[in-house]
């Protein structure tokens, strides 16, 4: 059986004034695979997302998923933006947020009702915010709010799910708790695509990389590109064993 | 009454251009519609409110895409962009407005109520105009409210989700244009956008649910309506608008003060008390230490020793004893029981705290 492509990038290109951020990218990334995107600072990593997601305008190329145009094909696809986003002072609570994740299947106008409700709480319990679910979410901490986008997220109940950095600020707990979630959604055949930035971690926590600075460096298994040479093309810098051990 | 439904949308509207961060943008597009009136004047040669407003919207509107244009198009950041237009169709107004007040017609007077609004020029069908919008916007909040929340928390990922968010956004900013020509009457072009954003702001501080949030401002814009309307009544010929912005912004300056969450009032008390409090345990945790030493917690000690305690005060032993955790006799102190199980329990206490 020939692989199952969930995402599928051609000719990608994306510029914000005038200098691209992103060229010609091409991928083709395969159904059930937890993937990092992995590049330095300003590499373009949230702008492909964004791109992918239809949230920016790309001046050339296409995007498919399970071989159709996204815009056919949102109800498959779930986004955790970079926490960074939002106004957290706005006035709602844990509970509200994690709910707007069903409003994409609900559509226009309706409310959200019990059934709703009942997938959020949920959702809340996977990420183990359920103690939480009433606080305003200007008073959870970043870690908490991090997981707060998470359950949003798991509420969409998609095929593949966007995460830009879900590991930004959180400890050592919360990090293995978010990890085991996406390793259970990668068991129940769902595709996964984080942006990533401790290199030490990959190899543990993923099984297919893109590495990215602008241009598409490499793609492919971990196991078979994470390696120094590709780190060198990617970061500038010499890398040695460093991220090996 | 005019002023009352005016002030209810303004705030309901005004909650919305608040939490999107867009405060200027009243300013500009009531500033933006003052070449509007005086145009339409121009035409027409007479001042019929009606078309006065329509003037108004038209250049409120032309004011308001062409700030979008500028930030999509260009480097400028918002603020620059509504700044700009701001001024520069404010100063086109003033312009006009004196151009007209030079000529011999007679009907220019009163032109100029337009830029801090009276409220006694407002005819029945006015308000009843005022109503009829109103009733529509809320109609419209009603129906997409759920769409508008979550624009307004995070409009890209309600993109993801497949909400057209170039409509609600129109939405939201069309109702919002159409509010501020129709305070311009009452409250003028200089002050329009203090009334959309004052009785918002101080509804913030009373609460955590949008909804009650934007209940809240409508009920305080409604207020300052009444209440400012009545005073530029009574006392003569005072200019509506600068009076219901004053009661609106004593609204707001209470609410900063004396909201009980977010309020500095309270904040302070709340934070003398944790203070207080944690004073109290501490001296309770540093007695532990000491009564633990011995067979029988309840033996006494000297309150001398308590004297090289770091935070110690004779107000936070007193609080002890008041209570019952610690007694005293003379120049002694020993544990009760009481006191002794809440002190071994404290750190777990505030441990469970932490995770409620
Ligand atoms: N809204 C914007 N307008 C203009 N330039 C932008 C905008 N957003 C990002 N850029 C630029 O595009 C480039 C890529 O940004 P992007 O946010 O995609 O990087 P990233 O890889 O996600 O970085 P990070 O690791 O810091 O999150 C950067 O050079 C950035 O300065
Ligand atoms: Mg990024």
């Amino acid at each position: 059986m020939e692989t199952k492509y969930a995402i599928t990038v051609d000719d990608l290109t994306v510029a914000y004034n005038y200098k691209p951020v992103l060229w010609d990218i091409d991928l083709a990334i395969p159904e059930g695979v937890l993937m990092c995107i992995v590049g330095p600072n300003g590499a373009g990593k949230s702008t492909l997302i964004k791109s992918i997601l239809g949230i920016i305008k790309p001046i050339a190329g296409t995007v498919s998923i399970f071989g159709k145009p996204y815009e056919k094909q949102r109800s498959l696809v779930a986004y955790v933006p970079q926490k960074g986003s939002v106004d957290w002072d706005f006035p709602t609570t844990a509970l509200d947020v994690v709910m707007m994740g069903t409003y994409g299947s609900l559509g226009w106008i309706k409310r959200p009702r019990q059934k709703q409700k009942k997938a959020a709480l949920e959702a809340l319990e996977k990420v183990g915010m359920l103690p939480f679910k009433n606080r305003q979410i200007s008073q959870l901490s970043g870690g908490q709010q991090q997981r707060i986008f998470l359950a949003r997220a798991l509420v969409q109940n998609a095929s593949i799910y966007f995460m830009d950095e879900p590991f930004q600020g959180v400890d050592a707990t919360t990090e293995k708790a978010i990890i085991n979630i996406l390793k259970e959604l990668r068991k129940a055949g769902k595709t996964v695509v984080v942006v990533h930035h401790d290199l030490q971690t990959v190899p543990e926590y993923f099984d297919w990389v893109t590495f990215l600075n602008v241009k598409k460096i490499a793609t492919g298994p971990v196991k078979d590109i994470f390696n120094d040479d590709n780190l060198t093309k990617t970061y500038g810098i010499n890398y040695k064993v460093s991220v090996q051990e | 009454m005019g002023t009352a439904i005016l002030g209810a949308i303004c705030g309901m509207l005004g909650s919305f251009a608040v939490l999107r961060k867009q405060s200027l943008l009243g300013d500009a597009i009531s500033h933006a519609a003052l070449p509007g009136i005086a145009i339409a004047f121009l035409i027409t040669g007479v001042k019929d409110s009606n078309l006065l407003l329509l003037g108004a919207l038209i250049s409120g509107l032309i004011g308001t895409f062409w700030i979008r244009g500028i930030t999509q198009k260009t480097h400028l950041k918002s603020d620059t962009a509504l700044g700009l237009t701001l001024s520069l169709f404010f100063g086109f107004g003033m312009l006009l407005l004196t151009f007209i007040q030079k000529q011999p017609n007679a009907s220019q007077a009163g032109l100029d109520t337009y830029l801090f609004g009276q409220a006694a020029t407002l005819l029945e069908k006015d308000v009843w105009l005022i109503a009829i919008v109103a009733g529509i916007a809320l109609l419209i909040v009603f129906v997409f409210w759920k769409e508008f929340k979550i624009l307004l928390f995070d409009p890209e990922y309600t993109k993801t989700l497949g909400f057209n968010t170039r409509f609600i956004d129109i939405l939201i900013t069309t109702f919002i244009v159409i509010t501020i020509v129709l305070g311009l009457q009452t409250v003028g072009v200089i002050l329009m956008s203090a009334m959309l954003l004052a009785p918002a702001a101080a509804a913030r501080q009373w609460t955590n649910s949008l909804g009650i949030m934007v209940l809240l401002a409508a009920i305080f814009g409604a207020f300052s309506g009444v209440v400012g309307t009545g005073i530029s009544t009574i006392e003569g010929n005072l200019s509506t608008g600068p009076v219901i912005v004053l009661v609106a912004a004593s609204i707001v300056l209470f609410s900063f003060i004396f909201s009980p969450n977010r309020g500095l009032l309270f904040r302070e008390i709340r934070f003398r008390k944790n203070r207080n409090n944690i004073k109290m345990q501490k001296t309770l945790a540093f007695m532990y230490g000491i009564a633990k030493t011995h067979e029988n917690i309840s033996h006494p000690h000297a309150i001398k020793i308590l004297n090289g305690f770091q935070g110690f005060s004779k107000k936070s032993l007193q609080e002890l004893v008041d209570l019952n955790y610690v007694k005293i006799s003379g120049q002694q102190w020993s544990m009760t029981q009481e006191g002794f199980n809440t002190a071994a329990n404290l750190y777990d206490q505030q441990i469970t705290n932490l995770h409620e």
